[in-house]
């Protein structure tokens, strides 16, 4: 299904669908219509450029479509049909619009699952069969979001616009939540990837967007930051064989220097706001991995401040499993597992609590019990990639 | 746009409420009143509603006699106690209203046809 063709086109319809919406939904005042009129311009896109070859307008051809489809179907809606015949390409562009859009997918009264599948399909134009794809669910459970999503956009009056400033902060942290779930979707993604969209890049490709949209907020620069940062190393994560390699044993040169270098420098750039958030600051902890020439290299101590730091703003007994991994390498495996002790009741269900455990086991000198703990992160986890490693570690002599 | 918000006790809230002396009472009905004041221009009509005890209930079952029960009808820990309807611009200027409400712990906001 993804080809290097297909990509491409995935692309090129990524860069324009939002605009599209954005202008449709600007020009008649109607967001649920011209959310179906543009999915119905992608669809016909994907249909005609492998045959026919991408054409030199795209923007043009997709608002075309977009637009006779839209005269075509609405016969009955005259109010919404008058002002699409009046329209003419091209449509004034507004430079709020796109992020009107965003902001309206990622309407806080909306579920989640709404949120995101309303933001995939509007903003970076993926049919909902690719998304459906993607989150592994069927296709008819994501057709039946979004219209449940979209029919209380327009009947319960949720707004199409940019929250006022007193709200901005709730309202972007929603919208950075729906990104950030996206990229954690395809980075830890158990669909193939052969055969679904790469996430992660349309979670790039989001932070970017709403890093020019909104290029002063420095958590939107911390996740965009973040984002890039695994990028750059993400080539080092599979071996030939498709297993995933962990970091103490990743080929650094596999890295992408200049990736790191930039995505740090956008970090620099965020901490001049000197509004620290838990974006920067897990880009922060990413980036003291990444800038390490080699695993003996990390600076531990660096990292546990800055989990302290996160902890401090968004406490989490995930992070503070993490706090204790740095925590190992810092101060040694005994000070780790006091801290995992301490997580015994909340962690029990997670399986990273369990295989972090057996790391720390084994580092005591305690075999068979980490085998055990092991034994019981494997029950936990769905991962195939996250199997192969622990079902290896449990059959260890 | 017109919402109706309905306000739902649950039975900790009433339990909390039965517990406070006549000065407290007294002061979470006045922030309720407090509240009503500060949104008089959006408030358009609603009413306290008397206890769920009083509450009848009657289904009406296609081709069979309605039935007629005693209570509310979902038999659960959370009930509808009153309502209020309010224009506003959207859903955004009814949650921020919302937001500060001083009652009840959880309000039901449901746009009107």
């Amino acid at each position: 299904m993804t080809t290097p063709e297909h990509d491409r086109l995935a692309r090129v319809v990524r860069q324009h669908a939002s605009q599209l919406a954005a202008s449709l939904t600007h020009l008649t005042g109607d967001f649920a219509a011209a959310e179906d009129l543009v999915q119905d311009a992608v669809l016909a896109a994907l249909k005609h450029w492998p045959v026919d070859g991408i054409p030199d307008r795209p923007d043009a051809w997709l608002f075309t479509v977009a637009r006779r489809r839209g005269l075509d179907g609405l016969r009955r809606q005259s109010n919404y049909r008058s002002k699409l015949a009046q329209v003419q390409w091209p449509v004034p562009s507004d430079p709020d619009a796109r992020l009107r859009l965003i902001f309206t997918c990622c309407h806080p009264t909306l579920a989640r699952e709404a949120q995101v599948a309303l933001t995939l399909r509007v903003v970076c134009g993926l049919t909902t069969a690719e998304i459906a794809r993607a989150f592994l669910v069927p296709e008819a459970t994501v057709a039946r979001r979004i219209s449940r999503a979209k029919r209380k956009i327009t009947e319960a009056g949720i707004p199409y616009r940019i929250p006022d400033a007193d709200e901005l902060g709730a309202r972007l942290t929603e919208v950075l939540t729906v990104i950030y779930l996206l990229f954690n979707e395809g980075y830890l993604s158990t669909a193939s990837r052969i055969q679904s969209r790469d996430l992660v890049d349309d979670a790039e490709w989001l932070a970017d967007l709403l890093h020019q949209l909104m290029p002063t907020e420095p958590e939107v620069i911390g996740l965009l930051a973040l984002i890039r940062l695994h990028r750059a190393r993400a080539s080092a994560r599979f071996a030939p064989d498709g297993g995933l390699v962990q970091l103490p044993d990743q080929d650094r040169s596999l890295w992408d220097r200049e990736e790191i270098a930039d995505a740090s420098r956008l970090l620099v750039r965020a901490a001049r706001h000197q509004r620290p958030g838990p974006y920067q600051l897990q880009a922060a902890i990413v980036a003291c991995h990444a800038e390490a020439s080699r695993w003996e290299d990390t600076d531990w101590e660096q990292i546990v401040l800055l989990y302290d730091m996160l902890l401090h703003l968004a406490p989490s007994p995930v992070t503070r499993l993490h706090r204790a991994i740095a925590l190992r390498y810092a101060s040694g495996p005994t000070a780790a597992m006091a801290e995992l002790d301490a997580l015994a009741d909340t962690l029990d269900d997670y399986h990273l609590y369990h295989a972090t455990r057996a790391e720390l086991l084994r580092a005591l000198g305690r075999p068979s019990q980490a085998r055990d703990a092991d034994q019981h992160a494997l029950e936990l986890t769905t991962n195939p990639a996250e199997q192969a490693i622990l079902r290896r570690r449990v059959s260890w002599p | 746009m017109r919402y109706v918000l309905l306000f739902v006790e649950t039975e900790e809230f009433a339990r909390d409420l039965e517990a406070m002396g006549p000065a407290d009472r007294e002061h979470a009905y006045e922030r309720v009143t407090e509240w009503m004041a500060t949104h008089k221009d959006r408030i358009r009509g609603g009413n306290k509603l008397r206890p769920a005890v009083t509450a009848t209930t009657v289904r009406l079952d296609r081709g069979n006699e309605p039935v007629v029960t005693d209570g509310p009808f979902v038999e659960g820990k959370e009930i509808v106690s009153g309502y209020t309807e309010i224009e506003v611009a959207d859903l955004d200027e009814a949650l921020r209203m919302v937001r500060t409400w001083p009652g009840c712990p959880l309000v039901e906001i449901r746009p009107l046809e």
